[in-house]
């Protein structure tokens, strides 16, 4: 064994564990907190894949962003979790007939499923050898697929612009503070300077 | 002997090991005197002596605080989880140091030289934030837990605008490895090739965002003695507050490091003729440490609207604009080619 086949059961150990642990613990925060190390074990088996660029991506926004906004909400919500479990054994049969369906369906996609030679062969070897997998993502998003890759930004960028007119309140009745007028002031308007002698007062 | 530490499992583990202790070591006691440094500097300003007991001019003064902080006793707050309580300064610590694994110090010093060496660092230091939060969260304290919402919401938003930055030096650069980026700042015109010069305005966006990222004042709001006692550490004593402080530290004199890499030719010497070398590359990061130190002494602290609205409306368009700017200047190879150093090959 090397040390990558090390690596790669210490990685696969872990994104097991954080995500069995995410789904049992009690607390929220700690189910975000073993979330976080499952997606970081994720990176690193992405990173023993030769994937490198697609793992600091993952660790970025996955990690860096989604999961700090997770952490954020989850810390500010005062929901007593006890209260949402009591009903659990009432919602149990249904629960387990919807994830028996569910395994059911995944069954039938993947029992018939056949790999086709070429499929094979381009997972082997996921990138020419003499490019970074950076510069290989580059030349596919914005030379092969240019126009598909700006599409679906500018679908992102809708949605954003949709959430924000959405939640956009032009309150009347608040103070606001104009920063470039408040620049723009003179001191000489606002202030006048005395020389006041000791003893005397103005 | 060779052939041990680059084939068989042990001699590899044994020279990373090795590796990362060289790198380590040196870094934890020059911060000592950084620190030391910082504290002289701050008092210069201020006309105060500063340290000057213990040790000649008082130069072992860190070492002392740190010995004060290692036998003194670990102070759990009622109703704190305990586990993510120790847990917080560790994650603060280990993740400001793993980041120095990329770092060159000089031409192939480096522990591991991958090609996403900025992506890296990017995410690590996108890590750096669960420190804040967990030790917040964790301290059970309305203080520590306000205090960390602050620091997350600033860490989040100044690092979207280091990341535009950076992204005009890779794409001036066309790679990601640091040991490239500073090669391609290697020119016929010494310190005049480097990248402050055609990324100039950027170097400054990068510095002040370097100190909001790294909670440093002007930006220290998580810490604002004044309102929020000291934000997510005011629950900690001991070793654990020391963790987080050399985290933070680490992370500080790491940012000097980026600056210094990005923007000063890390290990080139300024003058044409002159070798270059580690020196330079130390003497770089010492120099970008006495800007923060200065920064920190002559600056007053940043209200908190005012330091979102600065991060989201001004930064982040400012550092927008000059990444479309820096990709038409490189596509077009204008002014001589200054902009796609891949190109012109320098």
């Amino acid at each position: 064994m090397t040390i990558a086949d090390y690596a790669f059961w210490l990685f696969s150990i872990c994104v097991i564990v954080g995500g069995f642990c995410t789904v049992i613990s009690r607390n929220p925060v700690h189910s975000v907190l073993w979330l976080i190390m499952a997606f970081l074990s994720a990176a690193g088996l992405f990173v023993l894949l030769g994937a490198e660029f697609v793992a600091m991506l993952l660790i970025i926004v996955y990690v860096g962003a989604v999961a700090v906004l997770f952490l954020f909400v989850v810390m500010m919500l005062d929901v007593d979790f006890a209260e949402l479990k009591a009903g659990m054994a009432q919602y149990l049969p249904l629960s387990l007939l919807i994830g028996a369906i569910l395994l059911m369906q995944l069954g039938m996609v993947f029992g018939p499923w056949e790999f086709s030679d070429t499929a094979q062969s381009l997972r082997a070897a996921p990138t020419p050898t003499d490019t970074h997998n950076t510069a290989a993502l580059g030349l596919i998003l914005y030379d092969q697929y240019f126009l598909l890759f700006q599409l679906s930004g500018l679908i992102l960028l809708v949605a954003m612009i949709g959430a924000i007119v959405l939640t956009l309140r032009h309150r009347k009745d608040v103070k606001r503070q104009n920063v470039l007028e408040q620049m723009w002031r003179d001191p000489a308007d606002a202030m006048e300077l005395k020389d006041v002698k000791p003893g005397q007062g103005l | 002997m060779t052939e041990f530490f680059t084939t068989t499992n042990l001699g590899i583990l044994l020279l990373t090991l090795g590796q990362v202790l060289a790198v380590v070591v040196p870094l934890l006691v020059a911060l000592a005197f950084l620190l030391y440094a910082d504290r002289k500097i701050w008092a210069a300003v201020q006309l105060r002596r500063g340290p000057n007991v213990v040790g000649m001019f008082g130069l072992l003064q860190s070492f002392a605080d740190f010995i004060k902080y290692a036998v003194k006793e670990i102070v759990y707050p009622a109703g704190s989880d305990k586990v993510v309580f120790l847990l917080a300064p560790m994650v603060s610590l280990v993740m400001a140091l793993i980041a120095w694994a990329v770092i060159p110090f000089n031409d192939g010093w480096v522990v591991s030289d991958i090609n996403v060496a900025i992506l890296y660092v990017m995410a690590v230091s996108s890590l750096e934030v669960y420190g804040v939060i967990m030790g917040g969260w964790a301290s059970n304290s309305k203080y520590p837990f306000l205090g960390s919402l602050r620091s997350a919401a600033q860490m989040i938003s100044y690092e979207v605008s280091l990341g535009l930055i950076i992204i005009g030096v890779i794409i001036t650069t066309g790679s990601m490895n640091f040991g490239d980026i500073v090669n391609a700042q290697d020119g016929n015109y010494g310190i005049f090739s480097w990248y402050w010069l055609p990324h100039f305005p950027m170097m400054f966006l990068f510095l002040i965002s370097a100190m909001a990222e790294t909670n440093r004042p002007p930006f220290d709001l998580p810490e604002a003695e004044s309102e929020l006692v000291a934000g997510y550490q005011v629950e900690y004593s001991s070793t654990p507050f020391l963790l987080f402080m050399i985290g933070e530290y680490v992370a500080i004199v790491l940012m000097c490091a980026l600056v210094s890499l990005l923007f000063l030719g890390g290990w080139l010497s300024p003058i044409p003729g002159l070798p270059d070398g580690i020196l330079w590359m130390l003497g770089k990061i010492c120099f970008v440490f006495f800007i923060f130190s200065m920064v920190k002494a002559i600056s007053p602290r940043y209200r908190y609207d005012q330091l979102m609205r600065i991060g989201w409306k001004v930064f982040l368009p400012m550092s927008l604009v000059w990444v479309v700017l820096v990709s038409f200047l490189a596509k077009f190879e204008l002014f001589g080619g200054a902009y796609a150093r891949w190109a012109i090959g320098g």
